[in-house]
């Protein structure tokens, strides 16, 4: 990784209104979390529906699209990539870095304020804030990897995300169980599982999602890293 | 490491074929990448650059190849055609960072000295956003020259300047070239050229039409044949004067638009000739036009085989 990649990148990606505009999300659970708490006390059923519907299948995945494509995309897109790769530093080590600023994003904008929101809902019974923040953490990781692996390849990147995201995972997964078994929500999920018990599922088991999980990271991550050695510029049209 | 070697490079784009079959050599001194629009001239900063792999021939640094080859940097400065840079930051910053990027000992010393090579050292606590394009391609060149290169590659630098703008940044290259780093810079500009560059590649559709000194390329294209229009009261009469005095090389009446096309070879025996002749001959010249003048016309002359 290296300092000064970290450093434009954390500044590009949370610049200007870009981080008011995340935190929105967040803003949304923690205040229908506090409106549950008020009007209905403290119920585990309802607290499993929010983390689960609201946080890990909309919140997180949305979250990691705006933060995965756009601490590389853009600059890829308009061409200032150029003064980072233009440099003595391995491709792989921007891709680190890159990823790193994503990742800190979505667990900060995601996975804290899944914490403090199941904390609100449930307290500590059940371990269901810990469960779905450690799930929102890796699904965040994950689903970075792959979207920054994705503003590598294709100019298309938001859209192609939000498609496997919205479409992929919460429509066809809600209809065809096959579908779960390749959902990054799913792997997570059995993260989640594998702390709370019931009542959440997963299509998947625990081994079986955490080494999915690992693959396609550490996977994501190398080929975005070899994809960027061979990254070619294009003149602007 | 000084010299930039192409040795039988192509690049194609699926059925296009961006570069051809293209070997140069570009040393120590300003160097002018010479060519119309869309001859492939930023295909090979590219390719240069590091940033697009040739589909056949090697681009090398004094032997080493340049693709996928991130230390390469070390030696080479780019300064790109696009304007987008990280415009959040300051000229400082920017150069800062840059400095940092390349692991410099000293990059606060390193980005002092680049700023004030292009006189940027005052507006550098604006941020880049606020910058004239002037200005942004200044800034551009302190970035590329942060670490010292001794290599600068510049794409299209002196697109968009003023006329001030465009004198600073000539003397900033001829400077350059004068210490000794290879500058190349690429321009679809003959004057551009003509005043800094020392040599000159020229590129047209993609292949390597001439190279060398500036003299013998500007040779070349006065003395290829050039072409006139002539609208006259008698075309016919003056067609038949031109030949029988030998004005022309050849003489062609258009009778759909009542014009005649000559070709010369002497071009300031034709110019001194034809008033004569048409006075001579009781003939009225309404118009006697340069038919192929522009830079592509010239361009095509010297790759014609």
């Amino acid at each position: 990784m290296n300092a000064t990649v970290l450093r434009l990148t954390a500044r590009g990606l949370l610049g200007k209104r870009r981080a008011a505009l995340m935190a929105l999300l967040p803003v949304l659970l923690l205040a229908l979390a506090i409106a549950i708490r008020l009007s209905t006390g403290v119920d585990q059923t309802i607290a499993d529906d929010v983390l689960s519907g609201f946080a890990m299948v909309t919140m997180v995945p949305l979250l990691a699209v705006i933060a995965g494509t756009g601490v590389l995309g853009p600059e890829i897109d308009d061409g200032s990539v150029v003064y980072l790769l233009a440099k003595p530093i391995g491709r792989p080590a921007v891709v680190a870095s890159k990823l790193a600023v994503a990742v800190a994003t979505v667990t900060a904008f995601g996975a804290l304020p899944t914490l403090v929101a199941g904390l609100i809902l449930a307290g500590t019974a059940g371990g269901l804030a810990v469960g779905y923040a450690l799930g929102a953490l890796v699904a965040g990781a994950a689903y970075c990897a792959l979207f920054l692996l994705l503003s590598v390849l294709t100019r298309n990147a938001v859209i192609v995300g939000l498609l496997y995201a919205v479409v992929w995972e919460a429509v066809v997964g809600g209809f065809v169980p096959g579908a779960q078994t390749l959902s990054i929500l799913q792997w997570s999920l059995a993260v989640t599982r594998a702390v709370v018990g019931e009542p959440v599922t997963s299509a998947v088991s625990l081994p079986v999602g955490a080494t999915l999980l690992v693959l396609l990271f550490a996977g994501a991550t190398w080929f975005a890293g070899q994809r960027l050695r061979s990254l070619t510029l294009t003149s602007e049209e | 490491m000084t010299t930039l070697t192409l040795d039988r490079v192509s690049r194609w784009f699926g059925n296009v074929v961006a570069v051809n079959d293209v070997t140069m050599s570009i040393g120590p001194g300003v160097t002018g990448l010479l060519g119309p629009n869309g001859a492939g001239k930023s295909t090979l900063l590219h390719l240069m650059g590091g940033f697009l792999a040739p589909s056949a021939g090697t681009v090398t640094l004094d032997g080493t190849t340049v693709w996928r080859n991130t230390e390469i940097y070390r030696h080479i400065g780019l300064v790109p055609e696009r304007e987008a840079m990280y415009d959040f930051l300051t000229g400082h910053q920017l150069v800062l960072a840059n400095a940092e990027l390349h692991g410099l000992a000293d990059p606060a010393a390193a980005t002092r000295r680049a700023l004030a090579t292009v006189e940027m050292l005052e507006p550098a606590d604006r941020a880049v956003s606020t910058y004239s394009k002037g200005m942004k391609q200044r800034v551009k060149m302190a970035t590329a020259l942060v670490h010292d290169p001794a290599v600068l590659l510049l794409d299209e630098p002196f697109n968009g300047m003023d006329p001030r703008q465009r004198l600073h940044l000539m003397e900033l290259l001829t400077r350059m070239g004068r210490e000794g780093r290879t500058v190349l810079f690429s321009s679809h500009i003959l004057e551009e050229v003509e005043q800094i560059a020392g040599r000159i590649e020229v590129v047209v559709a993609g292949r390597h039409a001439a190279s060398g000194d500036f003299h013998e390329i500007r040779r070349l294209m006065t003395d290829r044949p050039h072409l006139y229009v002539v609208k006259s009261s008698d075309d016919r009469l003056l067609a038949a004067a031109l030949i029988a005095e030998g004005a022309g090389d050849g003489v062609r009446l258009d009778p759909v638009d009542h014009v005649l096309h000559v070709q010369t070879a002497d071009f300031p025996r034709f110019a001194r000739l034809i008033p004569s002749l048409a006075r001579g001959h009781d003939i009225h010249l309404y118009e006697v036009t340069p038919a192929d003048e522009s830079l592509e016309s010239v361009f095509a002359y010297l790759v014609a085989p």
